[in-house]
């Protein structure tokens, strides 16, 4: 709860420079596309479709795709610039919407007076038509507040530093507290946001200065409170800190906080872990240089960068194939870990032992009338395909869902055949057990640590400190490591402090 | 002082006004008098042009009224609508201060002026400038409207039934003020209504409308002796006694 408390602040203000950036974009831009739009209809209308349009794109959906369209024009594509930019689309409409709204529905005979007492179409605006639409514009923007500091917490997949890394990671690491203090934290900067809009609102609407200035005091102490840190970032100057990712699951997190120790102990210098990153997002990051080292798996990275969807015949080949193109990427293997987190097809032990299930062929019989449950990723990947096809296997149905979830619903009953990842710690907790791919239908995943350009080129000392992890870290190591967070509550940084003690306490 | 020649307005198929001309001398006070539809609000607006003519031509103190930008002929000319129009955001002294303010006379001025003109329409300064419109009562309101229109000293005019939404009694005290405000002030108005006592009262002449078109101009008494048909004639004969009888009223004064 500690460590908890203390990394709040830092994330605290993440998500309000995040959330104020983007809603003072929204304003800037839609309060004039919203006079624009009641000026000229025929160019109003298609602006609010638009926006509208793009209301119904989901927002973590809309997040995302800021990362491939900004890697697309050659902008930094992870991390704040796609956060604020998804944010910033997203606070448009209400606003929009409001903005033209106040605007079109001032009763005509004001207008005409407006014109009558002898004012050009700008003095209307100025004196009549925005004072009388400000109250609805500012309801506007407020609901735009509330959305956005509501959505930042989507930004922690992208790699932007926001309250979603205690929800993500929360829920990853079963961190129940995580969450909360995640939930409560984004909640009650939200009312916060809301209340010091709503005095602007008070004011504007009683004619009060002394609530505008309060409002406005308000929300500048907050941007200023938000920028600190940036500020004492810049102050602080020298390099920029290293940056180890972390894909949203247990052993990412405890890795990236291994890989990360090392990294400090080799460089001295700081370094900070980027977590529940999507998978693309923390690849693409790597190649680009925004994220320094992370830790992947060689069936993965197969399918990503090559695009291969069969299954190697050889092990070592594949992993040599996935190096060559690593390389022509500008990105190293810095080690091989020593284990494989592969896909394993799992059911409750009472349930195989009753059955007579040892091999996955064996649930070809049972499978028309069992649901599979499976990751997000996991059923539109080469992978899944590969299972089915070899073994034959129908199911009822397949339900994805997060994979903190999954294990409960084998105890639920909600799915009666999951596929985990065999270093999962939870296959032991839930009384789990996989059955044998005895017929190779599912590649190799063997760990390793990846080295972005600028550890291959200005921290050759740093490469050769995570070389030693190699061989360091075997299936069994890793479910310990695991199991030490899920299921003993402990932090992933106490687990990665405690595995590189032991490790230089090893010969 | 105010001279509309020919002035023709369509609205697609619908004619407003049709061939309509008008004279209106300097100081004097014009009734349009008209049911609803007869064109006369529409022949009004075309004076400042809140309604441009589609032919026609409008003039102003010997100008065409299309020789300066429309808002600047505005502010030339004082206008009480027929729905109040005070703007809901702005109290009292701004709404009245709103003309001379888009002037951009200097702020002391304008105090003065809506202090002045407050006293004319006979609210109280210091209890009604500060108030908002939403606080006043109908007369008051359209005592403001009045304020406002007379706010940056035009020599002319406009009022679109000013009154037409009061009670009898307060109508009737409105039509006073008014009538001692054209006196006083020596304005050429132009006075849209729907009621014959209203404009046998106020209107140094009337231009009955109907239609689209003018019937006829001339005193009231002109109007009742030799009505241009029967429906002149009606519409006069009856309220010309009422009338005479307000006018000795209004004449002993309060």
């Amino acid at each position: 709860m500690n460590e908890l408390l203390a990394a709040l602040p830092t994330y605290l203000a993440a998500h309000l420079q995040l959330s104020l950036a983007a809603l003072a974009g929204g304003v800037v831009v839609s309060v004039p596309l919203g006079v624009l739009a009641t000026r000229r209809p025929r160019a109003g209308r298609p602006l609010l479709a638009v926006a509208s349009a793009l209301q119904t794109v989901p927002s973590l959906a809309l997040l995302a795709f800021m990362v491939p369209a900004l890697a697309a024009v050659g902008a930094p594509s992870i991390g704040w610039l796609p956060a604020v930019l998804g944010l910033f689309v997203y606070s448009l409409l209400p606003i929009l919407h409001n903005t033209t709204v106040g605007l079109s529905t001032i009763d005509p005979a004001i207008l005409e007076a407006a014109d009558g007492v002898g004012m050009d179409a700008r003095e209307r605006l100025r004196r009549v038509e925005l004072p009388l639409a400000l109250p609805l514009i500012i309801a506007g923007i407020r609901t735009a507040a509330v959305w956005t500091v509501g959505t930042a917490t989507l930004a922690t997949p992208v790699g932007a530093k926001s309250l979603g890394y205690f929800i993500f990671g929360g829920l990853q690491t079963r961190n129940y507290a995580a969450i909360l203090v995640g939930c409560a934290a984004a909640a009650a900067l939200a009312l916060l946001l809301d209340g010091l809009v709503h005095l602007l609102e008070l004011g504007a609407r009683r004619r009060r200065r002394g609530l505008v200035v309060a409002g406005l005091v308000g929300l500048v102490g907050l941007a200023i409170a938000a920028s600190l840190p940036t500020l004492r970032q810049a102050a602080r100057g020298g390099p920029r800190p290293l940056v180890v990712g972390a894909k949203p699951f247990t052993e990412q997190y405890v890795l990236s906080r291994i890989v990360a120790g090392v990294l400090e102990r080799a460089t001295g210098l700081p370094a900070t872990t980027l977590d529940s990153l999507g998978s693309t997002v923390v690849f693409d990051g790597l190649r680009s240089g925004e994220i320094d080292a992370y830790v992947d798996y060689v069936g993965t990275l197969r399918a990503v960068i090559l695009g291969r969807t069969d299954v190697p015949r050889d092990r070592a080949a594949a992993t040599r194939e996935v190096r060559e193109a690593l390389a022509r990427e500008g990105i190293a293997v810095a080690a091989e870990l020593g284990f494989e987190n592969t896909y394993v097809v799992a059911l409750p032990r009472a349930q195989a032992e009753a059955l007579g299930l040892e091999q996955i062929g064996d649930l070809a019989r049972h499978a028309p009338g069992w649901t599979v449950g499976g990751d997000y990723e996991l059923f539109h990947r080469p992978e899944w395909q590969a299972v089915v096809a070899t073994y034959g296997l129908r199911f009822a149905s397949e339900r994805s869902m997060d994979p903190s979830l999954l294990f409960e619903a084998t105890r639920s009953g909600e799915v009666q055949v999951i596929l985990g990842y065999s270093t999962d710690g939870r296959l032991d907790a839930y009384e789990l057990v996989p059955l044998v791919d005895d017929r190779a239908a599912l590649p190799p995943y063997d760990a390793l640590v990846l080295a972005g350009p600028r550890l291959v080129h200005e921290y050759p000392a740093a490469l050769q400190a995570l070389q030693a992890l190699a061989g360091r870290i075997d299936a069994a190591q890793m479910r310990r490591l695991n199991a030490a967070v899920d299921r003993d509550g402990l932090a992933p940084a106490a687990v990665a402090a405690g595995f590189l003690r032991e490790l230089d306490a090893r010969p | 002082m105010i001279a509309l020649e020919r002035v023709r307005k369509v609205h697609g198929e619908v004619v407003a006004i049709d061939e309509v001309s008008l004279a209106v001398a300097e100081g004097e006070l014009l009734v349009l008098l008209g049911g609803s539809g007869s064109g006369k609000t529409t022949a009004l607006k075309t004076i400042n042009r809140l309604v441009e003519p589609t032919s026609g031509r409008v003039s102003l103190a010997g100008e065409d009224v299309r020789s300066m930008p429309a808002p600047l002929l505005r502010r030339r000319v004082g206008y009480v609508f027929q729905r109040l129009g005070l703007f809901p955001h702005m109290t009292v002294a701004e709404n009245i201060g709103v003309t001379p303010a888009l002037l951009g006379w200097p702020r002391a001025r304008i105090e003065a002026r809506v202090d002045e003109l407050l006293e004319l329409v006979e609210l109280e300064p210091a209890s009604f400038r500060g108030r908002s419109p939403a606080a006043l009562s109908g007369g008051q309101a359209q005592r403001v409207a009045v304020a406002r229109a007379l706010a940056a000293e035009p020599r002319v005019m406009l009022l679109d039934e000013p009154f037409g939404a009061l009670d009898s009694r307060t109508r009737a005290r409105l039509q006073a003020a008014l009538a001692k405000i054209h006196r006083r002030l020596g304005l050429t108005i132009v006075f849209v209504t729907h009621d014959v006592v209203e404009a046998l009262l106020l209107g140094d002449r009337i231009a009955v409308m109907r239609a689209g078109r003018i019937i006829q101009v001339g005193r009231g008494r002109e109007l009742a002796q030799a009505p241009a048909d029967d429906e002149v004639r009606a519409l006069l004969t009856e309220p010309l006694e009422q009338a005479a009888a307000a006018r000795a009223r209004l004449a002993e004064g309060p």
